[in-house]
């Protein structure tokens, strides 16, 4: 019996982490990536619900445990359309959330919606282990194999696939789950019947059409094709995003940050390259005439080229080419373009090659597809100037839409990277939009002087330069402090383009708001303030924060101070909202969501429901599993961080670190039984040794990891892979212990309490994706990584009781 | 006909009362609008002109904005009005045209007519405003309107704002209400000296600033930024 359970748990459990993984894919492109992140959070409650529901009705879906999944499974699989499309048609419009009160029931129908599914995989695997006790450790060993499993397809379906085809390989799953549990079953006949009817649905019934995605009309790409006569001319989908190209013939694309208003030159025709249907680049037509890209030269980022004559370049973050075109008409000997899409180095190079003047084939270019910080490790070379152009739109910059994002370009330790490889004299220059009151810049700022200091550098405001416009803002860090003649050629290139200096060595408050002009010079006193020596107190005192960005807290763009929130929600109204940092917010949000419908969908029904276990059993184990919930992500989350940098490529880093966790997790618990057995025996508890093992791995990798990713940088990806696989293994299998000993705890003395252990579980995974986040804003991952270790401590204790 | 008269008097009637509600809400927004720039300091905290105050109140927001959104025309908000594009909120729209200190004979280039709501609001206070919008369907929605609502004084057209509109340069003012990388330079070169243009800066429902460009009688320009609140990112000595 059990020989088709096992595969049937493994399908459903990939079905669902792969679903996960599609939905925040798909909810990226049509909405916003962090309102994905809420929805997704709140549907994962499913979980929970399973398991009370489970509870309720023990009773009577034991008695018919194999239709009661087969059902499951196959409510699952057509679920996952449905909701697919129903969800695309809720008029949801995250951006008018802070006007308009109808948004918040638009979300809680998208939250409705999207729960359904999660809630059928989830009822698969809690009555799994409800009903089939004996087997508890094989079950969840065969769930988290199947999740590691998931995680790889969908990574692997997305990059041969378009999301909703993907979507076609994961409804696969739960369909051939249902098959197999309905073999035997009682109710084969109407069982079959109905898989054979979804089936035959699937493959000649679904309107392609109603699978389409639906971009939402206030994202770039879908304005951008409200334009007289504009169109797509490519389509192409990846994990790292879906690419779009649009041409607008009659009103041309015009994409020039930082363009100086005294400027002769207009930029020649482009097209549009959204990311996500958002975040627009450009890529420039160039026919090899240099004279062709003079808007170029007036824009702020092309500062550093005044100081340098024939430069090598390297360009972190080359996307459509416009920065590796500002170093070709600057006459730069060699440039390095990194690029992490391979599909946006594609469109350069392959598709629209022609338009772009073969620009990623001249003879001075190497493009390298990689990630920025992992290149830069790698490499021997020194440049002259390492260049970071404008890698997000304004609208993202701008509406506080990044801060959970985790950006490992602009931190203390990548600034000291980027040093180390400019030669003596060479430049480091960041070219970041310019927000008002300014937060981003000088939090680039403070990070660039932190990062100086630790180089050992004991005046850094020598080595640093800032210019602005009105809507982009240049950074200059030189490998050596700025001479009288950089300084006489940085204000000429500055005054006879109209832009202002923010800093430079000798800056007088007269040189800082002339041309631009601001209510004060923000720019320039907050850079003398954060030189001076009372840095630190104007960092604590400033509205937003502007710590510096480390490795451990990698939050950039987060710059959200609860002490300002209420001065600018009072002020939305005469136009504040935007200073408002909604991500940040929506996080908070959905940690609160998630705890008060995990109450309702959880700890409610346990208090009403009569009890069939031993008093004291129900907290006591509840807190278990609660704390396991809680460590097992608080580990993962803060390893698939560390493993980023290691990899050079988040999206490795996400599918190695989870999917090992997930699979060698599997691979502990069906290990945990004999273990328990042989150290029972010893007069041992299974649970401290895990526990044990868990601490002392993941102390020993705290202090190990940066000494051994310094080491292992420069190996080929499979062997970093295999090396990371090979770090995991040990520390996940001890993590794949502790639930499986407490459920199997809870069947030999409380069996009813098994889905309340379920749910509970799963309510604390969800809320532990989002504690981890905002713990790590606030004290970084080290931080959460020893929380962790704690938490397995206390539940240890619990469970020796 | 018998029926039809009394019908018609009943619609009639809803009709007026629904225009006199209008009024009243419109007059309680603009109240609103100058108690809130008084507060938050706006024009150094002596408010709006009585002169945009009087075209504010004019007109109809109700009339420029998609039948779904007009029960919502008179609050303090920016409204979707189709195509993925808004209207600014009241506020906004107020300080965009104080900033642009229009004079009763000025002739003015907006740059994205949308609804044509903005377009109203200044040919209210000036000579001539000409309009440019990019996106067909509003181009014509909001022409067919403010010829409904009688301007005879707002010429609009459909197409590339990028270059301007040439043959009725130069411009005392110039407004540009859809998004932009940086300040097209044709528009620049069509601003008479002494002239103002105005950017508002920021996503479709959140305007961050106002970028505000000079054109000084000697041909210079500079811009100021204009955050649409004051909002000191750091209060005390440091």
């Amino acid at each position: 019996m059990n020989r088709r359970l096992f595969p049937a748990t493994l399908l459903v459990s990939a079905g669902a982490i792969g679903y996960e993984l599609l939905l925040m894919r798909v909810l990226s492109i049509v909405q916003w990536h962090h309102f994905a992140y809420m929805i997704i959070s709140l549907a994962l409650l499913g979980y929970g619900a399973s398991g009370t529901c489970i509870a309720l009705f023990r009773r009577q879906l034991e008695a018919r445990f194999e239709a009661a999944f087969a059902v499951s499974a196959l409510l699952f699989s057509i679920t996952m359309v449905l909701c697919f499309v129903l969800g695309q048609r809720v008029p949801f419009n995250a951006l008018e959330v802070v006007w308009d009160s109808r948004q918040f029931l638009n979300l809680s129908l998208l939250y409705l919606v999207f729960f359904v599914p999660f809630f059928f995989a989830a009822a698969c695997i809690g009555l799994a282990l409800t009903c089939r006790r004996g087997a508890i450790s094989r079950i969840y060993c065969f769930d988290l194999l199947g999740a590691g499993l998931g995680a790889v397809l969908i990574v692997g379906a997305l990059f041969v696939f378009i999301p909703q085809h993907a979507l076609m390989v994961l409804v696969a799953l739960p369909l051939v789950a249902s098959v197999i549990m309905s073999v035997r079953c009682a109710a084969r006949k109407p069982l079959i019947g109905m898989q054979l009817l979804w089936l035959a649905l699937l493959l000649v019934g679904m309107p392609q059409d109603q699978l389409e995605l639906r971009v939402s009309p206030y994202k770039g790409l879908s304005q951008a094709l409200q334009v007289i006569d504009s169109r797509v001319l490519n389509e192409s989908s990846s994990p790292l995003g879906m690419l779009t190209v649009v041409a607008s013939p009659t009103v041309p694309v015009r994409h020039a940050p930082g363009l100086s208003f005294t400027t002769r030159h207009i930029p020649p025709e482009q097209l549009a390259v959204f990311t996500d249907a958002d975040s627009m680049s450009a890529i420039t037509r160039f026919d090899g005439d240099l004279d062709s890209l003079g808007y170029l030269g007036d824009t702020t980022a092309a500062l550093p080229y005044s100081l340098l004559d024939e430069p090598d370049v390297l360009v972190l973050g080359a996307g459509g080419g416009s920065d590796v075109l500002l170093a070709l008409y600057h006459g730069a000997r060699r440039i390095d373009a990194v690029e992490l899409n391979p599909q946006m180095t594609a469109l350069v190079r392959e598709s629209h090659a022609e338009f772009a003047g073969f620009v990623y084939d001249d003879p001075r270019v190497s493009v390298h597809t990689q990630e920025a910080r992992g290149f830069v490790a790698q490499s021997d070379a020194q440049y002259d100037l390492i260049h970071i152009g404008l890698l997000d739109s304004f609208g993202a910059s701008g509406a506080g839409v990044q801060t959970l994002n985790e950006s490992y370009l602009y931190t203390v330790e990548a600034i000291g990277d980027y040093l180390e490889h400019t030669a003596p004299g060479g430049l480091l220059a960041i070219t970041r939009w310019l927000k008002l009151p300014p937060r981003d810049s000088l939090k680039l700022v403070a990070t660039a002087i932190d990062a100086l200091r630790h180089a050992g550098v004991s005046e850094p405001g020598t080595q640093l330069v800032v210019i602005r416009n009105w809507n982009t803002s240049t950074l200059l860090v030189k490998n050596g402090a700025f001479t009288p003649d950089d300084i006489a050629s940085i204000r000429k290139f500055s005054q006879s383009r109209s832009f202002d200096t923010a800093w430079f060595p000798g800056i007088e408050l007269s040189d800082a708001n002339r041309f631009n002009l601001l209510d004060e010079a923000y720019l320039y006193s907050g850079t003398r303030a954060l030189l001076g020596e009372h840095a630190d107190n104007f960092i604590e005192r400033y509205k937003f924060d502007i710590r510096p960005a480390t490795d451990n807290q990698p939050y950039f763009f987060h710059f959200f101070k609860w002490a300002t929130l209420a001065e600018v929600f009072a002020l939305r109204k005469v136009g504040g909202a935007a200073l408002i940092e909604w991500s940040y917010l929506i996080l908070i949000a959905t940690l609160l969501q998630a705890a008060i419908t995990g109450l309702v969908l959880i700890l409610l029904p346990l208090a009403l429901v009569e009890r069939r276990w031993p008093a004291g059993t129900g907290v006591r184990m509840g807190a278990y599993f609660l704390l396991l919930g809680l460590a097992f992500l608080f580990i993962e989350m803060a390893f698939i961080q560390k493993f980023i940098l290691f990899l050079s490529h988040p999206l490795y880093a996400v599918a190695v670190v989870l999917s090992g966790f997930l699979v060698f997790a599997g691979v502990g618990s069906a290990l945990s039984e004999p273990l328990a057995r042989k150290l029972e025996a010893r007069g041992q508890s299974a649970v401290v040794c895990a526990a044990g093992a868990i601490a002392l791995l993941t102390l020993i990798y705290t202090f190990l990891l940066p000494w051994v990713f310094r080491w292992g940088i420069g190996y080929a990806d499979g062997v970093k892979i295999a090396l990371s696989i090979a770090l995991i293994a040990p520390l996940a299998v001890a993590m794949g212990m502790p639930f499986p000993l407490g459920l199997k705890r809870v069947a030999e003395t409380a069996p009813d309490f098994i889905p309340w252990a379920w749910g509970i579980n799963g309510f604390a995974s969800v809320m532990s994706a989002v504690l981890a986040t905002l713990l790590a804003i606030e004290f970084g991952f080290t931080f959460v990584l020893m929380l962790a270790l704690i938490l397995y401590a206390i539940a240890a204790t619990l469970l020796r009781h | 006909m018998k029926y039809l008269t009394p019908l018609l008097l009943c619609v009639s009637i809803v009709a007026v009362a629904d225009e006199a509600d209008y009024a009243a809400a419109r007059a309680e927004l603009v109240d609103n609008l100058q108690i809130y720039a008084r507060l938050v300091g706006d024009m150094d905290g002596a408010g709006f002109s009585d002169a945009v105050m009087a075209s504010m109140h004019t007109v109809k927001r109700h009339a420029l904005v998609p039948p779904a959104q007009q029960p919502f025309a008179y609050e303090n908000r920016p409204l979707p009005i189709g195509h993925g594009q808004t209207i600014s909120q009241p506020y906004i729209v107020a300080l965009m045209t104080e900033l642009l200190e229009p004079d009763a004979d000025d002739v003015i280039l907006e740059v994205g007519t949308g609804s044509g709501y903005q377009a109203a609001v200044l040919a209210e206070l000036v000579d001539h405003v000409y309009s440019i919008e990019i996106i067909a369907a509003l181009a014509t929605r909001a022409a067919a309107s403010l010829e409904q609502l009688g301007y005879t004084n707002i010429t609009t057209r459909l197409g590339d704002g990028y270059y301007g509109w040439a043959a009725q340069a130069p411009f005392d003012a110039i407004i540009v209400t859809a998004a932009a990388s940086h300040v097209p330079p044709p528009l620049i070169a069509q601003l008479k000296p002494g002239g103002r243009m105005i950017i508002p800066v920021g996503g479709r429902f959140m305007t961050q600033l106002l970028l505000l460009l000079e054109k000084t009688d000697d041909g210079e320009v500079i811009t100021r930024q204009i955050a649409a609140v004051r909002f000191v990112p750091l209060t005390g000595e440091h």
